[in-house]
């Protein structure tokens, strides 16, 4: 069985129609990822697995584990083992990284009938996970994502992943922004969380991301449909081409 | 779509039981013979009543205040009654004469009497409508020198401590409420700390309105000696009624040469229903005195009253004088909060920081009103105001209102203001993260508090946390 299969989805944000007939499936084990230019609807695509009231399903289904995605809630959807690193990692003033992730990680717990861990038990739990992303325990009494440069946040994303160890994440565009040194960091980060149980969907612009991240499949999504699916060797020829050959065969189809 | 953020129905006010119990009120109304029932209730002495007839009869010639951002009807002060107290009140000797209903309200309230199970380390004054029921700790305490009693009782116990003391810094003239205090105040409590002794602990008073159609008016006066030092809490509630209460208290702190008085509120009146009915008026003067090097923190988490009308006061008098205020006000349902501080500078090189955060969720409105005044004398004084409001849905209101008064050149004087919105994309992330919306919004609003709470003590930075959860649970759907 699909870990995630998305059918025929079509969802609009303020009744303008975003994405226009998405279909998609993507096993356990499996990285694939989601190209195309701006505006051509991947990053709502992510916003909408992750259950972002600002977006209305109006077609098409998606089921997650067997499960009817779109009749979650967004907690729900995470408490299920989905998990979306955002493109822009909102700032919470005044809430320590350690009690914030402490508190996500609790409720996904409880959700799954497990016992909550005490702060020092949980402490124990992020030392391992800090060495993911190479930091140091200090970031943990820092608030979240405040006053953090763009390369931190990010950085903060693959922690938090590390530690909720999701089935299915989802990185919305978590290249952008990032110096060479934190693509390499973040980027390792994720690769120490693939396994055979998990899949990751990576949502990008460019190919540089994926030649750390390697994909199974790379699907290129134009005016709100895939407009090709291939394999990695796909990212390599959009680099080269650039995405208009695709978006104006999308055009002509 | 509907937007995430919007109001639904408040969750239940748990403190809102009323205790049968037998009470002796004094006749509805307010007139000279009122003010001379309570004081011969009271068993006071002359000049205490001479002292509330005159704030008395100066109460008659001034006018309530309308400059507060609040609405509410004409209050009708001879519908009220100005007394009421527990029957069968006698001098108690200890604890275990009090009457087990009365012990029963406070252990349902969550504060036990009884030492044994009391909170290790802090003393409590129960007062119940107008009389104090009973104060913990009294032994321990009078080892240290420090008294801690009702004000009723430091009356009759230490007349002349009151005497030189009650209404040196806020006169009984001093505005419309804290002259009507003046003039019917039943009870409070009374501290003084003497010359270098540190309270060995933490001092508090619970206050309880329960009597229906009456106002409560206490007094509290807290004198810390020369180089002296005391932390004091006080927490409030009362119970669900349609009728509007008034609560006008006084609070009087006095801090002399080097001394040091920390004065914590956590403040949970009953805040009326979801349509505006009922509910606490809470109009209430506080201000300290602080003498050369000497400091006075306020921190007060205002989460329930209907209307709240409170400015925690510095004077600072001395030299090198320390003020501090430190707010969190909730508004939300229908409640309209006005409140801020006067931080006052006489001295030189006084400091006063200003710490000041507004929660508006619902349909409530919430303002922070302060006053820093620099008086010519203060050279080098400095003043930090930091003030932030925190909107919760589209139908609340958040304002705010300095006054800013300098009339000396070398002082500093900052105000930095900031409002928020709590973000769809905030709890849209904590939800993503795993927490429901209750969660996130008590998350997301307790790191606003941070900077508040951690001056809170120990024991109450929880609850206070706890408390400002519930008050906002349902404030979003």
């Amino acid at each position: 069985m699909a870990l995630l299969h998305i059918d025929n989805l079509h969802a609009a944000a303020d009744e303008k129609p975003i994405l226009n007939g998405i279909s998609l499936t993507v096993n356990a084990g499996e990285v694939h990822a989601i190209m195309g230019p701006n505006g051509s609807g991947k990053s709502t695509l992510a916003q909408v697995l992750a259950g972002h009231e600002a977006y209305d399903v109006t077609a098409g289904s998606i089921s997650f584990a067997g499960e009817d995605l779109l009749d979650m809630e967004a907690e729900e959807r995470a408490w299920a083992g989905l998990f979306l690193a955002f493109q822009y990692p909102v700032e919470i003033p005044g809430v320590s990284n350690a009690y914030f992730l402490r508190q996500g990680y609790n409720e996904i717990r409880k959700a799954r009938g497990l016992d909550e861990l005490d702060p020092i038990d949980f402490y124990d739990l992020l030392e391992e996970k800090l060495k993911v992303v190479e930091w140091g325990p200090e970031i943990m009494e820092r608030a979240v994502n405040f006053g953090f440069s763009g390369g931190e946040k990010k950085r903060n994303e693959i922690l938090q992943m590390a530690v909720l160890e999701p089935k299915l994440a989802i990185l919305d565009e978590t290249d952008s922004g990032l110096d060479i040194d934190a693509l390499r960091i973040v980027a390792n980060g994720v690769n120490t969380l693939r396994g055979p149980e998990k899949a990751i969907i990576v949502v990008t612009h460019y190919q540089r991301l994926l030649n750390y991240i390697v994909p199974d499949f790379v699907h290129v999504i134009a005016g709100g449909r895939i407009v090709r699916s291939g394999g990695k060797e796909l990212a390599l020829e959009l680099e080269e081409k650039g995405y208009e050959w695709l978006t104006s065969e999308a055009a002509v189809a | 779509m509907s937007s995430s953020v919007e109001h639904l129905v408040s969750r239940e006010y748990k403190y809102g039981f009323v205790t049968d119990i037998e009470q002796e009120t004094a006749a509805v109304g307010l007139s000279e013979d009122t003010v001379r029932f309570i004081s011969a209730k009271k068993e006071e002495p002359e000049w205490l009543l001479e002292w509330r007839l005159k704030a008395y009869r100066r109460w008659l010639e001034m006018t309530e205040p309308h400059w507060p951002n609040v609405n509410y009807p004409p209050i009708d002060y001879q519908g009220s009654t100005y007394y009421a107290a527990p029957k069968n009140q006698k001098p108690l000797g200890s604890l275990d004469e009090v009457d087990p209903k009365l012990l029963e309200t406070y252990e349902k309230l969550g504060i036990p009497l009884s030492e044994q199970k009391m909170l290790a380390g802090v003393a409590v004054d129960a007062i119940f409508d107008s009389v104090s029921v009973g104060t913990t700790f009294k032994a321990t305490l009078a080892k240290a020198g420090v008294i801690f009693c009702s004000f009723g009782e430091a009356v009759k116990e230490h007349p002349d401590l009151v005497r030189q003391y009650l209404g040196s810094v806020v006169p009984a003239n001093d505005n419309f409420f804290a002259a009507l205090n003046s003039a019917v105040f039943s009870d409070g409590s009374f501290v003084f700390i003497p010359k270098g002794v540190r309270c060995p602990m933490e001092l508090s008073t619970y206050f309880r309105i329960n009597a229906a159609n009456s106002g409560q008016f206490e007094r509290t006066l807290i004198i810390a000696e020369e180089g002296a030092s005391v932390s004091y809490l006080e927490g409030c509630t009362a119970p669900k009624r349609d009728e509007n209460q008034l609560h006008a208290a006084v609070v009087e702190l006095v801090a002399l040469d080097g001394a040091s008085i920390k004065y914590s509120t956590v403040q949970n009146w009953y805040a009326g229903d979801e349509n505006g009915v009922g509910g606490i008026y809470n109009f209430v003067t506080k201000r300290g005195k602080a003498m050369r090097d000497a400091k006075i923190s306020w921190t007060q988490v205002e989460t329930g009253s209907s209307i709240t009308w409170k400015y925690p006061s510095v004077i600072l008098q001395g030299d090198n004088a320390v003020g501090e205020f430190y707010s969190v006000a909730v508004a939300n349902g229908r409640q309209q909060a006005d409140t801020g501080t006067k931080m006052i500078h006489l001295g030189r090189n006084t400091r006063s920081t200003i710490i000041s955060k507004g929660i508006s969720a619902g349909e409530g409105q919430n303002s922070y009103r302060g006053q820093v005044k620099i008086m010519p004398g203060a050279e080098g004084a400095r003043n930090y105001t930091q003030c932030d409001s925190m909107l919760i849905g589209n139908r609340c209101g958040a304002h705010t209102f300095p006054y800013i008064d300098v009339r000396n050149a070398s002082s500093d004087v900052e105000h930095e203001a900031s409002t928020s919105k709590i973000g769809e994309d905030q709890i849209f992330y904590c939800k993503q993260r795993g927490l429901n919306t209750e969660n996130a919004i008590s998350v997301i609003v307790n790191g606003f508090c941070k900077e508040v709470f951690r001056e809170l003590p120990m024991e109450f930075a929880v609850e206070a946390q706890k408390l400002l959860g519930v008050s906002l649970e349902g404030s979003v759907g």
